[in-house]
């Protein structure tokens, strides 16, 4: 093998594996270490400078950080960084004087269709550059889905108003209440971009007997979610059935047990693991007296002269076939029919797009999805860029947040005449963390406690308002038990060569038998011969230069602690703990001449 | 020093031996020693031999002395019994400790210090007794502790940390071992696991008196140019006439070295050692071969290490005198009084 380059700015961002699980690369470890020491406001500012909105997603972010946590692989479960980041956000002092001011104007216009989460972070990347932005969105207030679809007892309003006030105070003019209802038009208004961030906004239908016939009863998943939200609807039958998987099925039945639904049961097609939605989703409606039904399929709505009866499921089993893919076969049970008052269908959504008309020089494939470039989000209209779910369909809200990031970065170069396929690299900060002897200034004993439960409301009073919010956050001695869990992934082992002696000590004395001085060879060979044999290829090893008895130092990354035991027992300073803080470029970052080609 | 803990977390596909342990399972408390000092790879030697025996941390003792090499079982096996004693006197607290209870594994870690100038008196007269035990010498060749004076078996011409150079003859317990009658004698080196690690195992498994020089290099101060005992020179000089593969149980020795070049050992208790030789002329059954072999190779400058000498049907001081195979601690009233009819007779037979 040949020795790493650790010079490479996305090899020890690798490591921090939480953070290169983030679609917007938040810096997490080092947000946790400010939340240890008590300082909430720099850890909501460094969450807000990379997603935008911390209090927003510290209550409902799909977390993709969570399974990539390093914790998780040492113990039973990760770092609940998701919770944490709600713990800035809750905590934080008043931040607004440390926002970015509205930069002089620039003169450039920049037209952003729909207010949702993409369309705000474009805004809040491009307004304090001069760009002068207006956002467009059907409803009367910013948020988009995050207003209209999540329900207030996850996510209160004023949490929505706070982070998209910071955003709308940029500088930024939002129409509230004025669906874009043709991109011609639009077009012909002259701005100099136009970010396309309308969201999924269709409900996928249940084209099934009975649909027409009992539709009254029968309710779009996150068109009746909008409604509730906006007030519109505040009631449903006492027998509900929620047909579906994903999150939205989930907000769907919690809703619902809030508006009168006595029994509310959701009925899936799929087995109760293979489910869209987050386990602790799932987690939440069990805990709230709901039911999650698996392997049923529905077949047809009953209904009786025009009113909703019932719903008829045939019961299916999984079956795989050689290439390991499943197929629902018909378990031979017989068909089942389940009373109800109410069905709510959450079986997923689609993104639409009327309002783009065919000569505004926007291509879509196939599947009428626009074809957008994933380096840039420039559509085949180089003016046109996408983002968030308009791009490449429904996914969540920190991808919406990265996409956002990206496209305001390809707006600002293309308006500043640069190629926007090059993409300034990340911003790396390297610093040891070496105070003394055997002192660092990171706080490097391994804390061997569980994680933390977030403290909930009581269920009674939860279930009683659809405004109280559930989850109570941690308390700050919570915060801190379950940020001391948090392994510092970024604070890295970085080894010299020509400083080793081969003593040995920071092999014998890693609890992770992580270290290995052996012959170098192919990965393979050496993969088997560490002191702990590592099947992961996924995580790096990293190997040093040859070393005077011709063998090499090989560190598998994989479960690492990062507690700096092998530096505080290596006796010639070959180890050292060093902090790599790596921040992504975007729009207006100060080094944009170093680049690389967009992926 | 390290102040923090060692985190109680481990690799998850750490493999557990016969008894369900991970070789974490045999470590004690985090070490005090200077940061890359050779005991602290000695003590990972003796913990993955005691892991790869399958040995049960409770039917050990380990006893010490006094120095840095004597604080290391606290370092080890941190459930079994032990011991640091008064300094020089390991052997005979080992000795004693041994007739009491015969059915411990007796492991004595000593120094360069505790062993060849205190106690040298003392190692002399537990290997001449043949104690059935591991005897294990930490070597650095300086006192540590005291800031780097020359120990006993500092070569003579080597030069300390501040350029002095020694005068002094140096005491070879190898050879020493050898001459009084050790049944299983090995040097090693701290800095190479893969000859220590089997090394410690066969010695545990040998019936007797083991003896192991370890020579384990003081980064503080015996680890500069012009010191005989430090990483540099060590791996220069070292001359290793074979490498061992312990093999405990049935299971049949896969060898798979060029025919010729292995030498299979049986000890008492069925334990195989493998020997891959590595200088096709060393005979490791020959003592007087082994001792001459020594001082040729010392006399260049060489440092031999491996197995110098086994005897695999040795005998201890219980055979030699003929204790009961009961360990005398849990001998109870009847056996230990057998009451005045066998006095009588015992008496008679001496009229």
């Amino acid at each position: 093998m040949k020795p790493t380059d650790i010079s490479a700015p996305d090899y020890f961002h690798k490591v921090v594996d939480c953070q290169w699980a983030c679609p917007a690369h938040t810096p997490v470890p080092e947000y946790i270490r400010l939340i240890a020491e008590g300082r909430y406001s720099d850890a909501y500012m460094i969450n807000w400078k990379s997603n935008v909105f911390p209090g927003i997603l510290g209550r409902t972010c799909d977390r993709p950080c969570e399974p990539a946590c390093r914790r998780g692989r040492v113990e039973d479960n990760p770092v609940a960084i998701c919770r944490l980041k709600r713990v800035a956000a809750d905590f934080k002092d008043d931040i607004k004087h440390r926002l970015p001011k509205p930069g002089p104007k620039n003169g450039k216009r920049i037209a952003l269709v729909g207010g949702g989460p993409a369309s705000l972070a474009v805004a809040r990347d491009l307004a304090p550059l001069g760009y002068h932005c207006t956002v467009f969105d059907g409803d009367p207030k910013a948020g988009g889905m995050m207003r209209s679809q999540i329900p207030k007892f996850r996510l209160p309003d004023s949490v929505i108003d706070e982070e998209t006030d910071y955003i709308l105070n940029l500088g930024v003019e939002f129409k509230g209440g004025q669906r874009v209802d043709s991109l011609k038009q639009l077009l012909g208004e002259n701005y100099d971009a136009i970010f396309i961030g309308s969201g999924a906004p269709r409900g996928r239908e249940l084209d099934i007997p009975g649909r027409k016939e009992a539709a009254a009863n029968i309710h779009i998943g996150i068109e009746w979610l909008a409604n509730v939200s906006f007030g519109h609807v505040d009631k449903i039958g006492k027998r509900v059935i929620v047909l579906g998987g994903g999150n939205t099925a989930m907000d769907c039945c919690r809703t619902a047990r809030r508006l009168g639904g006595e029994s509310v049961k959701v009925i899936v097609r799929s087995g109760f693991e293979e489910m869209k939605a987050s386990p602790w989703e799932k987690e939440d409606a069990l805990h709230e007296d709901i039911p999650i039904l698996n392997y049923m399929v529905p077949v047809a709505f009953k209904h009786v002269s025009g009113k909703l009866i019932g719903v008829t499921f045939q019961h299916v089993k999984a079956e795989y076939d050689a290439k390991g893919r499943r197929n629902l076969v018909p378990s031979g049970e017989a068909d089942q029919t389940i009373p109800c008052d109410d069905v709510l269908v959450a079986v997923g959504q689609e993104n639409a797009f009327p309002w783009i008309e065919a000569d505004c020089g926007i291509e879509f494939d196939k599947w009428h999805m626009p074809k957008v470039d994933p380096g840039t989000f420039v559509s085949t209209n180089p003016k046109v860029f996408f983002g968030g779910d308009a791009a490449f369909g429904p996914k969540n809200i920190i991808w919406a947040v990265a996409h956002g990031h990206d496209a305001a970065l390809s707006i600002h170069r293309m308006l500043s005449g640069e190629d926007i396929t090059e993409r300034p690299l990340p911003e790396v900060h390297v610093s040891s963390q070496k105070m003394g002897i055997h002192e660092w200034s990171y706080d490097n004993d391994i804390s061997a406690d569980k994680r933390f439960k977030v403290p909930h409301r009581d269920k009674v009073i939860a279930l009683k308002d659809i405004r109280t919010e559930v989850e109570l956050g941690y308390d700050l001695k919570l915060a801190l038990g379950e940020a001391q869990r948090c392994l510092n992934c970024d604070v890295q082992t970085i080894f010299s060569a020509p400083l080793c002696i081969e003593c040995d000590a920071c092999v014998d004395i890693c609890p992770m038998d992580c270290i290995t001085f052996t012959q170098n060879g192919e990965e393979d060979d050496v993969r088997q011969r560490l002191k702990a044999p590592s099947p992961h290829h996924d995580q790096a090893l990293y190997v040093s230069g040859d070393l005077k008895t011709g063998r090499v130092m090989v560190k598998d990354e994989d479960v690492c602690l990062h507690c700096g035991l092998c530096a505080e027992r290596c006796p010639t300073g070959a180890w050292d703990m060093q902090k790599y803080l790596i921040d992504m470029a975007h729009a207006g970052s100060t080094c944009q001449s170093k680049a690389r080609s967009a992926a | 020093m390290t102040y923090i803990a060692k985190p109680k977390f481990h690799h998850p596909g750490l493999k557990k031996n016969e008894l369900g342990y991970t070789h974490r399972d045999y470590e004690g408390k985090i070490s005090t020693l200077c940061a890359g000092c050779g005991h602290d790879s000695i003590t990972a030697s003796i913990i993955e031999a005691c892991y790869e025996l399958s040995i049960e941390p409770h039917r050990v003792a380990k006893i010490s002395g006094i120095g840095c090499s004597s604080k290391t079982p606290d370092y080890f096996l941190g459930n079994s019994h032990g011991f640091n004693s008064v300094h020089g006197r390991m052997p005979s607290v080992l000795t004693g400790a041994n007739l009491a209870n015969r059915d411990l594994i007796y492991l004595g870690v000593s120094g360069d210090g505790d062993s060849a100038s205190i106690g040298f008196g003392q190692f002399a007269h537990s290997i001449r007794r043949a104690v059935n035990m591991t005897y294990i010498v930490e070597n650095n060749g300086v006192y540590g502790l005291t800031k780097g004076q020359f120990s006993a078996t500092a070569d003579r011409g080597s030069k300390s940390k501040k350029g002095v150079t020694n005068t002094d003859n140096a005491i070879d317990l190898v050879a020493i071992a050898l001459q009084l009658g050790a049944t299983f004698v090995a040097r090693s080196f701290s800095g190479d696991k893969t000859q220590l690690v089997p090394l410690i195992a066969a010695a545990i498994r040998h019936k007797g008196a083991s003896f192991i020089d370890v020579i384990s290099p003081c980064i503080a101060f015996n680890n500069h140019a012009g010191s005989t005992k430090s990483f540099d020179y060590v791996r220069e000089h070292n001359d290793a006439v074979n490498r061992l593969d312990v093999v405990v149980g049935r299971e049949p020795i896969n060898v798979d070295y060029a025919p010729g070049t292995v030498q299979v050992v049986e000890q008492h208790d069925g334990t195989k050692l493998a020997l891959r030789k590595l200088d096709a002329d060393y005979d490791p059954h020959d003592r007087l071969g082994a001792m001459t072999f020594l001082q040729k190779h010392a006399a260049k400058g060489q440092i031999v290490t491996g197995l110098l000498y086994v005897d695999p049907d040795a005998e201890d001081l219980h055979t030699h005198l003929d204790t009961v195979e009961t360990p005398l601690n849990t001998l109870d009233e009847v056996a230990l009084c057998p009451g005045s009819g066998v006095l009588d007779k015992i008496n008679a037979s001496l009229r």
